[in-house]
C-alpha cells in the first residue's frame, strides 16, 4: 500500500503547503494537487526569501562581499566562505600559508558536523520523535562553543580572509576539539541505537521515494541525494582542492536509493568528518596565518574563474567573471539545494502526503540557500 | 513465516533498546541555563557591537582616517572629526554606528591601523524602537569614563 | 436507604474528582517527564516545581474565545468534546481501588468499561464531521479506523483473561491473582493461567491501549495529519481543553484496566508485604504504567497510517487469537 499507485486524474483538490511551515525547512511553498491522500502533482514555488546576493556581489568590493556567503546557508556557513576565498585566491594568485589551510579544513569539517546534527534533529522531529532533536542540538552546542571561542560568532561566521584567517587558533582550541571527538563518537553510537535501529523509523523510511541514478543525474543532484543512489561523486575526492589530498577518508555511498540510504550517507559523513578533524589536528603545522606579501587592494585580472567545494548540502560552485576592477563583473553562486529540491516535483507523484514530507526531510533543504 | 517472527522479535528488541537510552538520559543533569535567573559570560573574542578604545587620558585613539567607514559593507559607520588649531592630528567629534544594518563582519576592526575599535560583549539588547540601535559611540565612551 | 444513597453519591463524586485531578496533573507530569528526558528543567516557575502550572493553564484556556466556525453543526460541535470526556469519567465508577474502595461494583464490570470506551469513538466522528473542514474530516476518518482496528485485539486479550478468571467481575479477576507476584496474570507458567504466552498478551493489550488513546507512536489523529492539528483543528479554548483532559482520563482508565487484568490490581507482590494497604499498590502500579506511557511518547517517532493498520490486522489480531485458543486448550487439558 505504500508504493505509488495509478491515479484517476479527476476529483482532485489543491492543498497549499504554504510558505509558513510547521517544519523547519524555511519559507517554501508547495502547491500539491491531491486526490484523497495521494499526491497527483506537486509544484514547489520559491522566491520568498530572495535577497539579491548575486547583485550585491556586483556592487560590493571583494572584501565587502565576505559576509554575504555566511547568510546564504547559515547552517553550514564556513563551507561557502571557503569556496569564495579559494576562488579569489585562485584568481589573484595569493599564496595561502599551510597553517591557515589546515585550520580552514578543520573548521569546515566541524561546521559540516554541526549542520548534519541540525538536519538529523529536524528530520526526526518531522517524523514525530522529539527527543533526538534535543540531544542533537546539545552536541551542536559543543561545536558552536568551540568555534565561538575562536571566531566570535556562532552561526554566521566571517572568519576566512583572502590569504588566510582573521585570527589564529590557540592550544585551547586544539585541546577542546580533541576532547570533543570521542564525545561525538559516543553520541553517534547513541543516535544509531535510538533512531537508526528503531523499527518504527525504519518502516517509515525503507523503500520511500526511490530516486534512480538517471533522475539524480538529470537534475544535477549532489551530496547525500546522489550518494544515496549509488553515484560516487564527492568534490573533495574527484576535484580536490585545498589540503584535502593529504587526508585519508572514505566517501560513503549506498545503493538502495531510498530515504534510508540518504539518511545513512549523512550519518556516515559525520564519522568521516571526525576522522578528517583528527588527522588535521595531528598534522597542524606552525607558522603564520596570513601571507607575508598580501596585496592591499584585491583586483583579480580579467577572466573567468570557477571553484567548486563540497559543503554539507552538496557541490557548491562559485563563478567569477572579472574585468579587472574593484568589484566583480558577475559573481554566480551555484546552489546545491536548488538542484536537489526540484527532484521533489517529479519524485513525489503518487505518494502519500506523509511519505512526501518524510522525503522532503531527507533531502535536507535550506531555503535561503535556494533563493539566495 | 520465519521472517515474520524474526521481524517482530528484532523490532521489539530495538524498541526496548531505544527506551533504555531515554531512561539513561532521564537521570543526567540538565544542560540548559535558566536565563534570566542565571547568565553566562561571553568569551574574549565574542562579537558584540563595536566600541571605541581610549588612551590613558580617556580620549579615543581614533584619528578620523575613515578606513572603517570605507571598509564597512553595509554603510553603518559615519564619523566626523575636526583639526583644532595648532594640533597635528584630527580629533574625533562624531562617531555614529547604525547597528540595524551591521552584520558583525569585523572589517572595521580589522582595517583600523590605530587600535581604535574593538568588539564589545553586549548581547542583551532588546528594544521596541529602531532609534535605540543607532549608537553614538563617542557618547558611550564618555559615559563609560565618568 | 438514604445512607447507601449518600455512599453512592460520595463515591461517584470521589471517582469523578480522582479522574479530573489526574487529567489535570498528568499534563504537569508529562511536561516534567518529557523535559527530564530531554535534559531540561520543564515548568518550574509557577509554584514549587511548577505545580501551579495546570490551574493557570486552565484559566488561560477558559479566558480564550470559543469560536464555532460558521456553517458548522452547532449541536455536534459542542457535544463532541463532552462526549470525549464523559465515558472515561463514568468508567471510573466501577474500578476497584482495593478490597473495599469501589464506587459501585458490577458483575459485568469489564463489559461496561468497554461499552463506554466504544462511545469515545463517537466523539472523533462528531468532531471531524461538524467542523466543516476537509482536513479535520479526513483525519477523523483515519482516527476512527485506528480506534476500530485496535479495539479488536484488546477485546480478544480481555476475553483470554476473563476465561482464566471465570468471571467478568473486576473484583473477582483481581482476587484470582491474590497471593504473591507469581499468581499475577502477566507471568508465564506460574501464573494462574499456566500459559507461557501471557507476557505477549500483556504487550498486545498495552499497545492497544496506546493506540486507543491516540498516544504516540500512534498519534496520527492529532499531530501530523496534513500538517494541521487533526480532528480537533477547529476547537479553541475549553473545547480543546476538554479533548486534552479526555485523552488523559482515557489513559488513566486504560492503565487501570491493564493493572487489574494483568498486574494483580491491589495485590502486593510478596505475601509479607500485605500490611501496606492495597490501594497503595494499585496506585503504584497505575502510575508506573502511566510513566511508561509518557516514556514511550518521547522516545519513538510516529508510524504511518498503513503501518499502524498493518500492525493491528496482520500482527496483533493473529497473535491474540492464537493465544486465546492456546489458553482455551490449556484450560481444557489442565
Amino acid at each position: 500500500m505504500n508504493s505509488p499507485i495509478e491515479l484517476q486524474p479527476d476529483e482532485t483538490f489543491i492543498l497549499n503547503v504554504g510558505p509558513q511551515h510547521p517544519a523547519t525547512h524555511g519559507v517554501l511553498r508547495v502547491k500539491m494537487e491531491m486526490s484523497g491522500e495521494y499526491i497527483v502533482q506537486a509544484e514547489t514555488v520559491i522566491g520568498y526569501i530572495h535577497r539579491m546576493h548575486e547583485k550585491m556581489g556586483e556592487i560590493k568590493t571583494y572584501p565587502q562581499f565576505l559576509m554575504n556567503l555566511s547568510r546564504m546557508d547559515y547552517l553550514g556557513a564556513l563551507g561557502y566562505s571557503h569556496g569564495h576565498v579559494l576562488l579569489i585566491e585562485k584568481a589573484s594568485a595569493i599564496e595561502v600559508p599551510e597553517r591557515a589551510e589546515y585550520i580552514r579544513a578543520i573548521t569546515v569539517e566541524m561546521n559540516r558536523i554541526a549542520s548534519h546534527l541540525f538536519w538529523f534533529g529536524a528530520f526526526v522531529m518531522d517524523l514525530g520523535g522529539f527527543s533526538p532533536l534535543m540531544y542533537a542540538l546539545q552536541d551542536r552546542e559543543h561545536i558552536l562553543d568551540i568555534l565561538e571561542r575562536v571566531t566570535g560568532s556562532r552561526l554566521t561566521y566571517c572568519y576566512y580572509r583572502f590569504g588566510g584567517l582573521y585570527n589564529d587558533v590557540d592550544d585551547e582550541f586544539v585541546s577542546a576539539t580533541r576532547r570533543f571527538i570521542p564525545r561525538m563518537r559516543k553520541s553517534l553510537k547513541k543516535y544509531h541505537k535510538l533512531v537508526t535501529g528503531n523499527i518504527i523509523f525504519r518502516k517509515r523510511l525503507e523503500g520511500i521515494a526511490p530516486l534512480s541514478q538517471e533522475m539524480c543525474r538529470k537534475y544535477g543532484a549532489s551530496s547525500a541525494v546522489a550518494r544515496g543512489s549509488g553515484i560516487n561523486f564527492d568534490v573533495r575526492k574527484n576535484e580536490p582542492y585545498s589540503v584535502y589530498p593529504e587526508f585519508d577518508f572514505d566517501v560513503p555511498v549506498f545503493h538502495e536509493c531510498d530515504s534510508l540510504a540518504r539518511y545513512n550517507v549523512r550519518m556516515e559523513e559525520m564519522e568521516q568528518s571526525l576522522r578528517i578533524i583528527e588527522q588535521g589536528l595531528d598534522k597542524l603545522p606552525d607558522g603564520p596565518i596570513m601571507p607575508v606579501k598580501k596585496p592591499k587592494l584585491i583586483k583579480p585580472p580579467a577572466g573567468d574563474y570557477y571553484q567548486a567545494v563540497e559543503t554539507a548540502r552538496g557541490s557548491f560552485g562559485i563563478r567569477l567573471v572579472s574585468d579587472g576592477g574593484k568589484s566583480p563583473y558577475r559573481l554566480k553562486l551555484r546552489s546545491p539545494t536548488y538542484s536537489n529540491m526540484h527532484l521533489f516535483d517529479e519524485a513525489c507523484r503518487g505518494m502519500l502526503i506523509t511519505d512526501a514530507l518524510a522525503f522532503m526531510g531527507s533531502l535536507d533543504l535550506v531555503i535561503p540557500e535556494i533563493d539566495r | 513465516m520465519v521472517t515474520y517472527f524474526s521481524e517482530i522479535y528484532h523490532g521489539l528488541i530495538s524498541l526496548f533498546v531505544g527506551m533504555g537510552i531515554t531512561f539513561k538520559e532521564f537521570f543526567k543533569p540538565t544542560v540548559t541555563v535558566s536565563y534570566p535567573y542565571e547568565t553566562l559570560t561571553m568569551c574574549d573574542r565574542y562579537r558584540g557591537h563595536i566600541e571605541l578604545i581610549e588612551d590613558e587620558e580617556g580620549k579615543p585613539n581614533c584619528v578620523v582616517c575613515g578606513l572603517c567607514e570605507r571598509a564597512c559593507p553595509s554603510n553603518c559607520i559615519s564619523l566626523a572629526g575636526e583639526k583644532p588649531e595648532g594640533e597635528k592630528k584630527k580629533v574625533l567629534t562624531k562617531y555614529i554606528l547604525d547597528f540595524t544594518t551591521c552584520s558583525l563582519c569585523g572589517s572595521c576592526v580589522e582595517s583600523c591601523n590605530f587600535n581604535a575599535l574593538t568588539f564589545s560583549k553586549e548581547y542583551n539588547l532588546a528594544s521596541t524602537r529602531k532609534e535605540d540601535f543607532i549608537f553614538d559611540l563617542l557618547k558611550r565612551l564618555e559615559d563609560r569614563n565618568k | 436507604m438514604s445512607l447507601t444513597l449518600l455512599n453512592v453519591i460520595v463515591a461517584v463524586v470521589i471517582a469523578i474528582g480522582f479522574a479530573a485531578l489526574n487529567a489535570a496533573y498528568l499534563v504537569w507530569a508529562e511536561r516534567r517527564g518529557a523535559a527530564r528526558i530531554q535534559r531540561r528543567p520543564g515548568p518550574n516557575i509557577n509554584g514549587p516545581f511548577g505545580l501551579l502550572q495546570p490551574p493557570l493553564d486552565g484559566i488561560k484556556l477558559m479566558a480564550k474565545q470559543l469560536t464555532i466556525p460558521g456553517g458548522a453543526d452547532k449541536v455536534l460541535f459542542v457535544a463532541a468534546p463532552v462526549l470525549a470526556m464523559f465515558p472515561a469519567i463514568m468508567s471510573f465508577v466501577t474500578i476497584p481501588f482495593s478490597e473495599t474502595i469501589v464506587a459501585k461494583n458490577m458483575n459485568v464490570g469489564v463489559l461496561m468499561i468497554f461499552a463506554f470506551a466504544s462511545m469515545g469513538g463517537m466523539s472523533l466522528v462528531f468532531a471531524g464531521w461538524s467542523s466543516r473542514n476537509k482536513y479535520a474530516m479526513m483525519s477523523s476518518v483515519r482516527a476512527v479506523s485506528q480506534a476500530v482496528a485496535y479495539e479488536i485485539p484488546m477485546l480478544i486479550t480481555t476475553i483470554t483473561v476473563v476465561m482464566i478468571a471465570g468471571s467478568m467481575d473486576l473484583m473477582e479477576i483481581v482476587r484470582q491473582q491474590s497471593g504473591s507476584i507469581l499468581n499475577w496474570n502477566i507471568l508465564p507458567i506460574f501464573g494462574t493461567s499456566h500459559n507461557i504466552l501471557m507476557p505477549m498478551s500483556f504487550l498486545i493489550f498495552f499497545t492497544c491501549t496506546l493506540a486507543e488513546t491516540n498516544r504516540a507512536p500512534f498519534d496520527l489523529g492529532e499531530a501530523e495529519s496534513e500538517l494541521v492539528a487533526g480532528f480537533h483543528t477547529e476547537y479553541g479554548s475549553m473545547g480543546f481543553g476538554l479533548f486534552f483532559m479526555g485523552e488523559y482520563a482515557n489513559i488513566v482508565i486504560g492503565s487501570c484496566l491493564t493493572t487489574i487484568l494483568f498486574l494483580g490490581g491491589w495485590n502486593a507482590p510478596l505475601p509479607f508485604l500485605s500490611f501496606i494497604p492495597g490501594v497503595f499498590w494499585f496506585l503504584l502500579k497505575l502510575y508506573m504504567l502511566i510513566a511508561t506511557f509518557i516514556w514511550i511518547r518521547w522516545t519513538f517517532p510516529r508510524t504511518t497510517i498503513y503501518g499502524l493498520l498493518n500492525l493491528s490486522w496482520k500482527i496483533l489480531i493473529p497473535l491474540s487469537l492464537f493465544n486465546l485458543l492456546f489458553t482455551a486448550g490449556l484450560m481444557k487439558v489442565f
